[in-house]
């Protein structure tokens, strides 16, 4: 175990959690919660035993673990380990790729979103999701907010939803006087708040984010970042990030995955290794491999 | 005090020196002279092909300059040179090309949203129909007149020799440009739009018409434009579902009459050997040219000033 | 169904929504089945070129043996005793392809290595435009310079020793200008084939000392060799399939030659003519239309099928 880094990292999740009022209470994060008390909340996702395979080769195997409600969820690990396709089976984005094939089940309020019966259009608009590279649509502001009530049926003034939006975005104040504006004309992290607040135009009980942060600037990152902690109080959020410090700060709940070979050693397929309480992963990780990882001796 | 080994060393140096010198100095002789004829061949290629792009342009001007005022438009084709028109010719192009846009836009439009967007390519019939379309547009303009002739003319819809027979024909000409065309331009639009519209909840449909089509269009109607612009000029399949009778009225309508085109008078003139009716022609080829070049720049203008820039 | 709070502790409306659809979306469907009716037309195109020059092909065939259509024997099956040996008019064909072979591609691959390895931006900028109009001039007006400019050029500037000058109509002139026409398909294929080649097999070139032709043709064409020779087998069958230039500067006399000098009739040539004459449906002239159609159809597709072989086999792949 590198001393040093752990040092560093464990020392960030304290200092942070160094706002709680009761210090001495047992592993807590940065925001105030306990790791008991996330297991108590609402259960949004339960996960289990996924596979997603493409052309029949697996991509992630034998994914298990629950998203709690009003809670941040992390999910970290080295590149190709299968974070990105996880996420996507959680409003089944991988339907749009031909190839998919996802085994297992993934029940959202105890309803398996993969049942025949089950709509995927439906499904996304209850659940969002802000993809790595800013989107936006080359519509103005207003439009681009308003999308997503449209196509969900909402009719008349939709004054008030865009001014919601992207009050909840934190990007009103500096966008009120121009909605009507390109969307294009902002800047790269201007034009992420703006993806954020379109996601949650549509009211969405989870917010799914694919690396939301990877392709912007540190101010804009820390932005966002505060901006989550925000929406946590209204939904839960599911975040993809290669930044481990990114996912010390921010999360409540960390799952971490890695890659394997499988016998013949010629595919690789990602795995879940350990999920747990974020504090925990990042300074007494229970598995080996999260150790290497979080310590930076892998990946 | 220079020794004889750092004499020899020197004279070793020099004559390195000379011999580098030598080598990087100008190539050989021959070796200038031929990469120089080269350039002057292959720029000669590319101004030998403009110059007979000027030469052809120049010369039907120049020729039918004398005969280029109203009288083309409100004069009749004639058997006498001198109050030949093209009235009835210009009436027909106009018509024909009306058929081809109300026939054309439609199903080639629609068609390239299929394969772009909701078309499975691992699906045979989808891929039969992207095969499809690639070699027709290698196939001959006439045999498209000929197909117009079995089929259109005669054959199971039986129109006619009438002015839609021409319309139908040219618009099958037409469609895998116009299809290839506006696949281009749904391509262009990056997948991401259609990424973020259905992570909102949108159906697949809903992206299409709200997100895709409109950044789409602008080049859509460029390409089409483009598409009628080469529809304008066919002579050969007209020839064969009847625009070569020797019209002198203009037609009644699509779906009865005779007609004729525009290109078609032209030729009609072109084949008589008197002067006067190739001067006659060449005005033709003057008014035909000109409407061309208003098409094909009012499209690239319109490329220009509306299409979307990711 | 719980009830979601705000961090102000207000409860917020439920938004709970099933999850199935609340109905089948009929109309996503039609519309998608609408669209591909549209796909279907395509194929229902091809389908009717092949329907439409079967049948009288076939009925063609019930009348006149394949080995006299196959034959050189005379070209007239308009006549009151027809005779019908395709090869004149396919020699015709040939004829005026290989003179717009012999004038079109050196030309056209030339001012594409010019356009790729040569000019500047901004004389690009003006002449592949320049190339691109050419390509969209009417065949008809082609067909008006080749008679009445090149014809007359080529009687004027033709050397004695060769014999007595063409006449109105021959074969040279009208392959002179297919040769125009089919340049800017050459160049423009090639000039991007050209292009396509990385930018890194230049440099490696030149910094071994190539010089700037040496590169172009020693690499450059070589690394674009699949899309320069597509470009050849399409400028050539535009130029088979073309009609109104040869219609108006080649003449309407079947021979089996090869001589530009001579006039000739091609296979189209001779498709238009025989269909804007007296043609009654269903008679032996009727078919022969069908049959001459169904051998330009045949010909052409086989190029086309070629030019996609040829590319498939010698592409680089240079991602």
């Amino acid at each position: 175990m590198n001393r040093a880094s752990n040092d560093i990292i464990s020392s960030a999740v304290r200092s942070a959690a160094s706002t709680n009022p009761t210090p001495g209470s047992p592993v807590t994060t940065a925001h105030g919660a306990s790791g008991e008390d996330i297991l108590k909340r609402p259960v949004m996702f339960d996960i289990q035993d996924v596979t997603v395979s493409y052309n029949g080769v697996p991509a992630v195997r034998d994914i298990d673990f629950d998203v709690h409600d009003r809670t941040i969820t992390a999910l970290i690990g080295p590149s190709g380990c299968g974070k990105s396709t996880l996420i996507r089976c959680l409003n089944r984005t991988n339907d749009l790729i031909p190839s998919a094939r996802v085994d297992g089940r993934v029940l959202f309020h105890e309803q398996d979103l993969y049942a025949a019966e089950v709509d995927a259009v439906e499904v996304r608009k209850r659940i969002g999701m802000v993809f790595q590279k800013p989107n936006p649509f080359p519509k103005s502001i207003y439009d681009n907010i308003a999308f997503g009530p449209r196509v969900i049926g909402r009719k008349g003034n939709l004054d008030d939803v865009v001014e919601r939006a992207l009050t909840r975005a934190a990007l009103w104040d500096e966008v009120k006087d121009r909605l009507k504006t390109n969307a294009f004309g902002m800047s790269g992290g201007q034009q992420q708040r703006l993806c954020i607040a379109r996601a949650l135009a549509t009211e969405p009980e989870v917010l799914l984010m694919d690396e939301p942060c990877s392709a912007l600037d540190p101010i804009s990152t820390a932005r966002i970042e505060d901006l989550m902690i925000e929406l946590k109080d209204d939904m839960s959020i599911v975040i993809v990030t290669h930044n481990m410090q990114q996912a010390a700060r921010v999360s409540d709940m960390t799952a971490f995955f890695t890659v394997e070979l499988d016998e013949g050693e010629r595919n690789r397929t990602g795995r879940m290794v350990e999920y747990d309480a974020t504090e925990r992963v990042f300074t007494t990780p229970s598995d080996k491999r999260t150790e290497a990882y979080v310590t930076g001796k892998v990946g | 005090m220079t020794t004889h080994a750092s004499r020899t060393a020197d004279a070793t140096a020099r004559a390195a020196g000379a011999a580098t010198r030598e080598r990087l100095g100008s190539q050989p002789a021959g070796d200038r002279v031929r990469g120089l004829l080269f350039q002057i061949v292959v720029f000669s290629a590319a101004l030998i092909a403009i110059a007979g792009l000027i030469a052809l342009i120049v010369q039907a001007a120049a020729k039918g300059w004398p005969r280029l005022n109203s009288d083309l438009l409100t004069n009749q084709p004639s058997s006498q040179a001198e109050e030949g028109g093209f009235q009835s010719a210009i009436f027909g192009t106009l018509l024909i090309m009306a058929g081809v846009i109300v026939t054309v836009v439609p199903l080639g439009i629609g068609t390239a949203i299929y394969l772009e967007e909701f078309a499975d390519n691992t699906r045979w019939y989808n891929r039969l129909i992207e095969v499809n379309i690639q070699n027709l547009a290698a196939v001959p303009s006439i045999v498209y007149g000929i197909l117009g002739l079995g089929i259109i003319v005669r054959g199971p819809l039986n129109l006619g020799f009438v002015a839609y027979a021409g319309s139908l024909t040219l618009s099958l000409l037409v469609l895998p440009t116009v299809i290839l065309a506006c696949r281009e331009t749904l391509r262009a639009v990056p997948s991401s739009i259609r990424e973020a519209a259905l992570a909102l909840g949108a159906t697949r449909w809903q992206t299409t018409r709200r997100q895709v089509l409109p950044a789409a269009i602008p080049g859509m109607v460029t390409g089409v434009i483009l598409a009628l612009s080469r529809a304008i000029g066919e002579t050969a399949p007209l020839l064969l579902v009847g625009a070569t009778v020797f019209v002198t009225f203009n037609p009644d309508g699509p779906f009865e009459g005779s007609y004729t085109a525009l290109p078609v008078a032209i030729f009609n003139y072109v084949a008589r050997p008197q002067e006067e009716f190739r001067i006659l022609a060449a005005a033709g080829i003057i008014v035909l040219l000109g409407v061309l070049l208003v098409m094909n720049s009012f499209a690239i203008w319109l490329r220009n000033r509306y299409a979307t820039r990711w | 169904m719980a009830s979601r709070e705000s961090a102000a502790g207000s409860p917020v409306a439920p938004v709970r929504r099933p999850l199935t659809a609340a109905r089948p979306r009929y109309g996503e469907k039609v519309i998608i089945g609408l669209l591909g009716f549209c796909g279907l037309i395509s194929v229902a195109v091809t389908v009717g070129i092949v329907a439409a020059l079967v049948g009288p092909t076939i009925d063609f065939f019930e009348e006149v043996s394949l080995g006299e259509f196959l034959s050189t024997q005379e070209w007239a099956p308009t006549f009151s005793d027809p005779s019908f040996g395709v090869f004149n008019i396919v020699a015709g064909s040939l004829n005026v392809t290989l003179w717009a072979i012999v004038t079109g591609i050196p030309m056209g691959l030339g001012a594409a290595v010019y356009l790729s390895e040569y000019a500047s931006e901004r004389v690009r900028r003006i002449v592949k435009p320049t190339l691109e109009v050419l390509a969209g001039v009417p065949t008809v007006a082609f067909g008006f310079f080749a008679l009445t400019f090149i014809t007359p050029l080529i009687r004027d500037v033709w050397p004695a020793f060769l014999g007595d000058p063409p006449g109105i109509f021959s074969a040279g002139a009208a392959g002179i200008v297919l040769g125009l026409m089919v340049v800017p398909i050459v160049a423009s294929i090639s000039d991007d084939a050209m292009r396509a080649v990385p930018h890194a097999l230049r440099e490696g070139a030149y910094a071994l000392g190539g010089t700037r032709m040496q590169v172009a043709t020693r690499v450059v064409v070589p690394g674009a060799l699949s899309g320069i020779v597509a470009s050849f087998v399409l400028g050539i069958s535009r130029a088979i399939g073309e009609t109104m230039v040869v219609l108006i500067a080649a003449g309407n006399s079947p021979k089996l030659t090869l001589n530009p000098a001579e006039s000739i009739q091609t296979m189209t040539a001779f498709i238009a003519t025989t269909a804007t004459g007296d043609v009654g449906f269903g008679t032996i002239t009727y078919k022969t239309l069908f049959a001459v159609g169904a051998l330009l159809f045949l010909i052409t597709l086989a190029m086309n099928l070629l030019s996609i072989r040829l590319v498939r086999r010698y592409r680089e792949i240079y991602e």
